[in-house]
């Protein structure tokens, strides 16, 4: 465990995040792609590196247990996306495959002596993976620049290989005896790894683009499934409804609206704020009523908990319903605005208008759905209208914090 | 007789607009892209080019940056079907002088174009509202106070046009003339354009990513 708490201090700069196991592209638990996440590294290392720590003394599958019960699960919505089991495999292989190189060496009796050779080996993964084909360009050109911002990370991983290495060879007692046989260690390993660099370069560099691929193609199966599910649809059911205008103008209406929203609007919790879910009710009265409700927004709050703007909510929708069915506008114009701790929303129509004092006791809409509702709630209503000249209902909400 | 350049890739959109268009503007050209429409504007010297946001060839920031760069005084109306916060405040910093979205009416298109060629700004509810939410928060220092923030007159016109309300109507509520509410409303195109409130650039980009 402790050598997790070292990797994880470079994440340290960045503001606080909590760990989680996001359900897409795992591959067992979701730790490994989690924990990748949070220190900013690949996950490929992440799950190297749960494989060493498995292999040498079984470390990581502690390790990769604990941090399954402690980190949530990120939420997903649907079904859960199916394993690449291709992957998982290989990485079965590679532990199977380091077990039996400890077993065949004699390395793995060493028992905790392993346990530097992985700190090692995972010090050195770091630094590959610093070493995408820009940033080795950059090393090259002397450009200290680009290694600046990772220095510490860069240095981590230094000081991991070196431990490691220093670790193993105290363990074993003979760190003096092994001066000449660390150098030709070191000999092999330089030779080895300027054998081996470009065709390891080449097949990261490959790795990358084959991820980038796969992830513009997922996009564009969301795109597609978005346009199959929605304009496909809507335009299959105009033909359909060719006769009736109006109908036919209510589905082209919900699906702009439907389209701008996935385009322009960040995803919202429609019963979280005031705008979001001004929106919504807008949305909603469109489609029932087959009116354009045009709605412009200014600032934005949380809804209260003591159902004050819950009921300023309400009365909205009353006066968009009104609106729609008594003015014969053609559309509604609705501002909401939050200014310090006051809610406005105004809905005006430019319709027929009516006398405000003709109206009969009995009608509910405006007196009590939207005045007396508002006066309840500690708000106000103030309706404006004539003849001929439209209607516009303005609601005033104070919302002081307590 | 008002002369109106038509610059928008879709030839549909194109002609509909010219039929909509009323008695008193004349359609002199149209162009599809951004290459056919600089050297239209260079041709015909339009009183008012309708602008869309989103074509072939790096779109309407782009033909405004190279017509106006190169000194012309030509106005432009920017027309689209996005409501997107930096394709609006973009194209308006680009020097455009009104935007309006492609559901406008032909009779208020008409009005805008207007509107536009006697040099006045076009604002619709939605551009307002971008205005007042980006002028709103009163965090960063302003550089020039009087470029940085909105007097209380022009916040009350550009509610007013958020809330739906044309400018005869609003120079009816706040008691003056249409003239005053264009000069008001022109007056805030001036300082969308032109301030460094770092709210303005940062915000409509900001705003997609929130």
């Amino acid at each position: 465990m402790a050598d997790q708490k070292t990797l994880a201090e470079p994440g340290g700069d960045a503001p606080y995040r909590r760990m989680t196991r996001p359900m897409e592209g795992r591959l067992l638990g979701g730790v490994a792609q989690g924990l990748a996440a949070q220190l900013k590294l690949d996950p490929v290392v992440i799950r190297l590196m749960f494989v060493l720590l498995c292999v040498a003394g079984g470390a990581g599958a502690v390790a990769y247990a604990v941090l399954w019960m402690i980190a949530p699960r990120e939420p997903y919505e649907g079904a859960p996306p199916p394993r690449d089991w291709s992957q998982l495999a290989a990485f079965s292989a590679i532990g199977v495959a380091l077990l039996a190189f400890g077993w065949l060496t004699g390395a793995s009796k060493g028992g905790i002596g392993m346990l530097p050779f992985a700190v090692g080996g995972i010090g050195a993964l770091i630094l590959w993976q610093q070493a995408d084909p820009e940033r080795r360009k950059g090393w090259v050109s002397g450009a200290t620049k680009s290694i600046r911002g990772n220095r510490v990370r860069t240095l981590l991983g230094v000081t991991l290989v070196v431990i490691g290495a220093i670790g193993f060879l105290a363990a074993e007692g003979e760190l003096a005896a092994a001066q000449p046989g660390l150098l030709f260690t070191g000999v092999v390993v330089g030779g080895l790894t300027v054998i081996a660099a470009p065709w390891l370069a080449g097949l990261w560099k490959e790795l990358q683009l084959e991820r980038r691929e796969r992830i513009r193609q997922e996009e564009r199966a969301e795109v597609a499934a978005m346009v199959h599910d929605s304009v496909l649809h809507t335009l299959t059911l105009i033909q359909r409804v060719a006769h009736d205008p109006r109908e036919v103008v209510r589905l082209a209406r919900a699906q702009e609206r439907d389209l701008r929203n996935w385009l322009y609007q960040p995803a919202q919790d429609a019963d979280a704020t005031l705008a979001a879910a001004v929106r919504r009710i807008a949305a909603e009265e469109e489609d029932a009523h087959g009116v354009a409700i045009e709605v412009v927004c200014v600032g934005d709050m949380d809804i209260d908990a003591g159902g004050r703007l819950a009921a300023m909510l309400k009365a909205s929708r009353q006066a968009m319903v009104n609106a729609a069915k008594y003015s014969e506008s053609p559309t509604i114009s609705v501002y909401a605005e939050v200014e310090g701790d006051e809610a406005t929303i105004f809905v005006k129509d430019r319709g027929k208008g009516f006398d405000l004092d003709a109206v009969p006791l009995d009608r509910m809409g405006i007196r009590e759905s939207i005045i007396g509702r508002m006066e309840r709630h500690g708000g106000t209503a103030r309706v404006r209208t004539e003849p001929g000249e439209g209607t516009e209902v303005m609601l005033t909400m104070k919302i002081t914090k307590d | 007789m008002t002369r109106v350049l038509i610059v928008d890739d879709h030839r549909l959109f194109r002609s509909g607009v010219r039929a909509e268009l009323g008695d008193s503007i004349q359609v002199v050209g149209e162009a599809e892209d951004v290459e056919t429409a600089v050297k239209a504007i260079a041709e015909l010297q339009p009183d008012v080019v309708l602008l869309d946001v989103h074509m072939p060839g790096g779109g309407g920031q782009e033909v405004l940056r190279r017509v106006l760069g190169s000194g012309s005084q030509v106005r432009f109306l920017a027309l689209s079907v996005s409501d997107a916060a930096e394709d609006v405040i973009g194209v308006i910093r680009g020097g455009a002088r009104g935007y309006v979205t492609k559901n406008i009416s032909g009779r208020e298109l008409t009005d805008a174009i207007r509107r536009v060629a006697d040099g006045d700004a076009v604002f619709s509810p939605r551009l307002a509202g971008f205005v007042l939410d980006a002028f709103a928060s009163s965090e960063a220092p302003s550089i020039d106070p009087e470029l940085d923030s909105l007097t209380q007159r022009e916040r009350e016109v550009l509610r007013l046009i958020a809330r739906g309300y044309a400018y005869k109507e609003i120079a009816k509520e706040l008691f003056i003339s249409v003239k005053t509410v264009e000069t008001h409303v022109s007056s805030v195109l001036r300082k969308l354009q032109l301030s460094n409130r770092h709210e303005l650039s940062r915000w409509a980009t900001a705003r997609r990513l929130v």
